[in-house]
């Protein structure tokens, strides 16, 4: 028992030390970091060299905005289909139910990179290449989200939704009135995973975005890596920690949240 | 004012027959126990007139209005679920202001924070509120406004519940077993304010309950229900003392009644292993004779038994004894004195006043009796 917190420890160690050596390079002079002996701490402070390296030279501000319309675009648009996509399919009786859910659960053994070129084909006949639609779109209707929300609802007892229909509440009522607010931990947990992937997500920016108009945080410190910094690693970690640090204030908040969902839950009503 | 009328209602799920046909009328302001084993299909019969199950066939009115294909929310019927229902997100203000909500703001004067600024929305949502406090008021509920349910207990979940269903003023009320997760003390207390909100209200409620006892304290009148058929309505009073079928007299009543094969002779007397119990009877064949555990008492003739065990219940005894022809149990509840003379192994004479005799064919239904010659002075 006693072992358990050194051995965690270390493990969380090793996950970080990447991010804590991306912070620590972000912080020191090039001649520091290309030096042979290895040091986490910087001897001579860059910071305001590297830094101001990024943001004079890339629209950094840019790159989160657009990082954050895209995510949030996508969590948006998955939330208003899967939840009510998942309600029908946990709770109402409907000819064909189990034919749709089976089609969700096929649509889960489908790899994101497989459609990924009739995609491209569509986007681009419709002219939407370099454009939010073309972010966004493809990500819209999540069936991983509908088959979370399906098996969670599914534990919702069916009297809550009587209840709710002789207090007058319609189908559409009980969705976002009843059931998405006792789904918080299932919300929460999906879009953590929603959020993290989309934000890190470079295959599919890559294939529909050229230039920095629509450019996404991920996409961004790759086109700074080959056009603006070539060897200059000082900025390119200072770039990408830019970049990731609105993901790790939004995951540690979001953590909290759902923890407290858990809690709140827990008790029946 | 409005009652609650079903006629011919039917229900089957896959092979089961859950309901056969039934029928039953609840006068407005009445209030009427429906009671059954488990398994008996009143929580179906009540959820098809509250709209969440649909029948197979059947009529469903309430009031003047027909609503058999009307959605739940159409019917104007407040039910209380045996596991109450609350929404678990939401405080106890909130919860009970939920069918006021949803029936007077418009969706839209329904968002969380621009609703309110909607015109006509404020005073609207004063008025719910200051309902919401009314009807929280005499179930002492007050103090428990800001909570969620859970942090509230079973019995103040059962009151919120209640305050729910009453707050809308419903054309009649729907309850299904609401005191079952309740303990026996608090059941015995909710039961009376149950009665006392219904004499308020004075909406027609039908009350869904496996347990005899409430049906028999809380009713106006008791329908026993068994097997998808309603067996019985009638009062209280008489669904005791008058059971109209075999299996109600045997579900209603603790002790069970006590049963014992009877036949008739050419006469028409009724006799119970040969002996003539003081009964005539125009029927004929193999009858049942129930007599309820306060009608038999020791004498100087009638059925043979053996005393078999006693207990003492305080304010009076039970007696279990074997009829010893057919050795048919029967269980007679004295007066706490007559243990005196009373001992296990004892042989004694069981008599009874014929006016409480209950005779029943073969088919399980009443059949008229009258008085013979009695066995013993009654």
């Amino acid at each position: 028992m006693r072992a358990r917190l050194p051995i965690l420890g270390l493990l969380g160690a090793l996950v970080l030390m990447p991010y804590l050596w991306m912070v620590a390079a972000s912080l020191k002079p090039a001649s520091e970091i290309f030096r042979a002996s290895l040091s986490l701490w910087p001897e001579h402070l860059a910071i305001a060299e590297n830094y101001g390296r990024v943001l004079s030279r890339v629209p950094v501000l840019l790159y989160l905005w657009n990082g954050i319309v895209v995510c949030g675009g996508i969590l948006l648009f998955q939330l208003l289909f899967a939840v009510p996509a998942g309600y029908a399919l946990a709770k109402l009786r409907f000819p064909g139910r189990s034919l749709a859910f089976g089609a969700v659960m096929l649509g889960l053994l489908v790899p994101p990179h497989v459609p990924a070129l009739p995609l491209y084909v569509a986007a681009s006949g419709l002219g939407l290449l370099d454009s939010y639609t073309a972010l966004i779109a493809p990500f819209a209707i999540s069936v991983f989200a509908i088959f979370l929300f399906r098996q969670f609802f599914s534990a919702l007892p069916d009297d809550l939704l009587h209840a709710a229909r002789l207090d007058g509440m319609g189908e559409w009522a009980i969705v976002w009135r009843v059931v998405l607010p006792n789904a918080w931990p299932a919300a929460t947990a999906f879009a953590i995973f929603s959020v993290v992937s989309h934000w890190n997500d470079l295959f599919w920016p890559l294939i529909v975005v050229q230039g920095h108009a629509h450019a996404t945080p991920a996409l961004g410190v790759l086109q700074f890596r080959s056009e603006e910094a070539g060897d200059d690693f000082g900025a390119m970690m200072a770039a990408a920690v830019l970049m990731t640090l609105p993901l790790v204030l939004a995951f540690l908040l979001a953590q909290r949240r759902f923890v407290e969902g858990i809690a709140t839950t827990g008790l029946k009503g | 004012m409005a009652g609650i009328t079903i006629s011919g209602l039917t229900k089957r799920f896959g092979v089961t027959q859950v309901l056969r046909g039934v029928s039953l009328a609840v006068a407005p302001g009445e209030f009427v126990a429906l009671v059954g084993p488990s398994g008996c299909g009143k929580t179906t019969l009540m959820r098809i007139i509250a709209g969440i199950e649909t029948a197979d066939a059947g009529e469903v009115v309430i009031g003047e209005r027909a609503v058999t294909r009307l959605r739940p929310a159409k019917r104007d019927i407040a039910m209380v679920f045996q596991s109450y229902a609350l929404y678990p997100h939401l405080t106890v203000r909130e919860n009970i202001a939920v069918p006021l909500a949803m029936r007077r703001l418009s969706a839209w004067q329904r968002l969380p924070l621009l609703g309110g600024l909607l015109p006509g929305a404020r005073a609207r949502r004063a008025a719910i509120a200051e309902e919401v406090v009314r009807a929280a008021a005499p179930l002492g509920l007050e103090p428990l406004l800001d909570r969620r349910p859970g942090q509230l207990s079973g019995g103040q979940r059962q009151r919120v519940a209640l305050a729910r269903a009453i707050i809308r003023r419903p054309a009649a009320f729907l309850m299904d077993e609401p005191l079952s997760n309740l303990d026996a003390a608090l059941r015995v207390q909710t039961r009376r304010e149950i009665v006392e909100i219904h004499r308020a209200v004075g909406v027609a409620t039908l009350y869904v309950t496996h347990d005899q006892a409430e049906a028999l304290t809380m009713a106006d009148k008791v329908a026993v229900m068994m097997g998808g058929e309603l067996l019985q309505v009638a009062p209280p009073e008489a669904i005791y003392a008058e059971p109209a079928d075999l299996r109600v007299a045997g579900f209603i009543g603790s002790p069970r009644i006590n049963t014992l094969a009877a036949a008739v002779d050419a006469a028409g007397r009724v006799t119970v292993a040969g002996l003539p119990v003081g009964l005539r009877t125009e029927a004929r064949g193999a009858l049942t004779l129930a007599l309820r555990p306060e009608a038999l008492r020791p004498a100087a003739e009638g059925l043979p038994a053996i005393a078999e065990h006693l207990e003492f219940l305080g304010d009076g005894l039970l007696l279990h004894a074997r009829h010893t022809p057919d050795g048919a149990p029967l269980i007679l509840r004295l007066e706490p004195e007559a243990r005196e003379g009373l001992r296990p192994g004892a042989a004694l004479r069981l008599g009874f006043a014929p006016s409480r005799a209950l005779l029943f064919g073969a088919d399980g239904r009443r059949v008229a009796a009258r008085a013979d010659a009695p066995l013993v002075a009654a």
